[in-house]
């Protein structure tokens, strides 16, 4: 995996996880890649997953079987969209307020371009 | 695992190469070596499998001193040096002469190894290229299955492909017994591979420190112009890197070239914050 250079390689993980778990590609009470396979996988240190692995448990996205395996939760694709909504909030929004503020660009106009852009990339 | 009390050292009297080095190295770890030429990285690792001798003070390895080089520990041992030699022979000769010394030699998982890099065990030493030997001494060390795995500038001479398998099979190697340490210059290809960094600068340890400790305690970051809270910074296309206090508990990916040259050239800023 090419990884980015702004942001902690095990959030960047933590991000892949989600996205499989988001597109269906690892479903719910399924067991995900041990933290061995992952690592090797990724090409990054073990620890490192089991860093990912321990921030996913505490958001109730992935749990813990013992001796079995990490599962991807019941309730993982809701707990994801609230901790990706907090991340959102917190990290990307002030950069997009920053530019709407700046560029002063108004709300209805942005409401417009939302709803263009929903459309066109998502047929809602 | 390892620890490291007053390390006193040096190949000539007038100049030290450590002074009273004191450190302690535990198992489950990926220990990422660095240093400028001449530092010490190569002789430190030496010291530990008992290669050279310690001019003062103590060095405990599993419980033994490397300098007595008893076979129980160096069986424990598997030392992958920069420069080493191999005899015109073939690989089966090689491991009948080599594999006994360590009674957890595990001869599938080197037959596994070897095909990961892609070298056919039919091969005579002699004729492979210096990538293909040094593919070779680095899969006959982890198929020893020591305990202890040193390894200086493995991933010099080693192709593209290559070093992307060299990771992969360190991924997977490193195991709660195990404690596997690299000394390095190509950051780049290795930095996603360590989680503690050790520096040597000065006759002594400059830092050793996780990689979470050190995202915790200090920012990597692009930014458009230098303030007084930045330690230290590069130029780079579009403005600087720099290196900060992580005031604000960001998460930022450590950019080891750049903290190398930052501690080189801001160490007494950095002191205070890895104590």
């Amino acid at each position: 995996m090419e990884f980015r250079d702004n942001k902690a390689i095990y959030l960047q993980i933590a991000e892949y996880v989600c996205e499989h778990i988001l597109l269906g590609k690892w479903k719910a009470d399924e067991k995900v890649p041990s933290v061995r396979e992952l690592a090797v996988a990724m090409e990054v240190n073990p620890n490192t997953v089991m860093r990912t692995y321990e921030l996913l448990q505490n958001k109730n996205i992935i749990n813990n079987k013992r001796g079995i395996g990490f599962f991807v939760d019941e309730a993982a694709t809701a707990n994801i969209k609230s901790y990706r909504k907090q991340q959102f909030i917190a990290d990307e929004l002030p950069v997009v307020f920053r530019n709407i503020y700046l560029l002063n660009i108004g709300f209805d106009e942005l409401e417009n371009q939302y709803k263009t852009f929903v459309k066109e990339n998502f047929n809602a | 695992m390892i620890e490291i009390n007053n390390l006193n050292f040096g190949y000539s009297k007038h100049k030290p190469l450590f002074k009273n080095m004191s450190m302690r190295l535990s198992n489950g770890h990926i220990y990422g070596l660095l240093g400028k030429n001449g530092a010490g990285k190569s002789t430190l690792l030496k010291n530990l499998a008992g290669l050279v001798y310690p001019q003062g003070g103590q060095l405990n390895v599993m419980g033994f001193n490397p300098s007595k080089r008893q076979p129980a520990l160096l069986s424990q041992i598997c030392f992958i040096p920069e420069e080493f030699y191999l005899p015109p022979v073939k690989i089966d000769s090689y491991l009948k002469a080599n594999a006994p010394f360590y009674p957890n030699f595990d001869h599938e998982y080197l037959a596994t190894l070897l095909k990961e890099f892609d070298i056919p065990a039919s091969n005579k030493l002699i004729d492979m290229s210096y990538g293909q030997k040094k593919k070779f001494i680095i899969a006959f060390g982890l198929a020893t299955q020591a305990r202890l795995v040193i390894m200086d500038e493995p991933t010099n001479g080693l192709d593209i492909p290559s070093k992307a398998q060299f990771r992969k099979i360190m991924a997977s190697a490193l195991t709660d017994e195990r404690c596997i340490i690299i000394s390095t210059h190509q950051v780049r290809d290795l930095d996603n591979l360590i989680d503690t960094v050790i520096m040597l600068d000065e006759n002594d340890v400059a830092l050793k420190a996780s990689v979470e400790e050190i995202t915790t305690k200090l920012a990597f970051k692009r930014v458009k112009e230098i303030d007084e809270s930045i330690f230290y910074a590069e130029p780079s296309l579009s403005g600087y890197n720099a290196v900060m206090p992580n005031y604000h508990h960001e998460e930022s990916k450590l950019d080891m070239e750049l903290l190398f040259n930052a501690i080189l050239a801001e160490k007494t800023k950095f002191k205070p914050l890895f104590n």
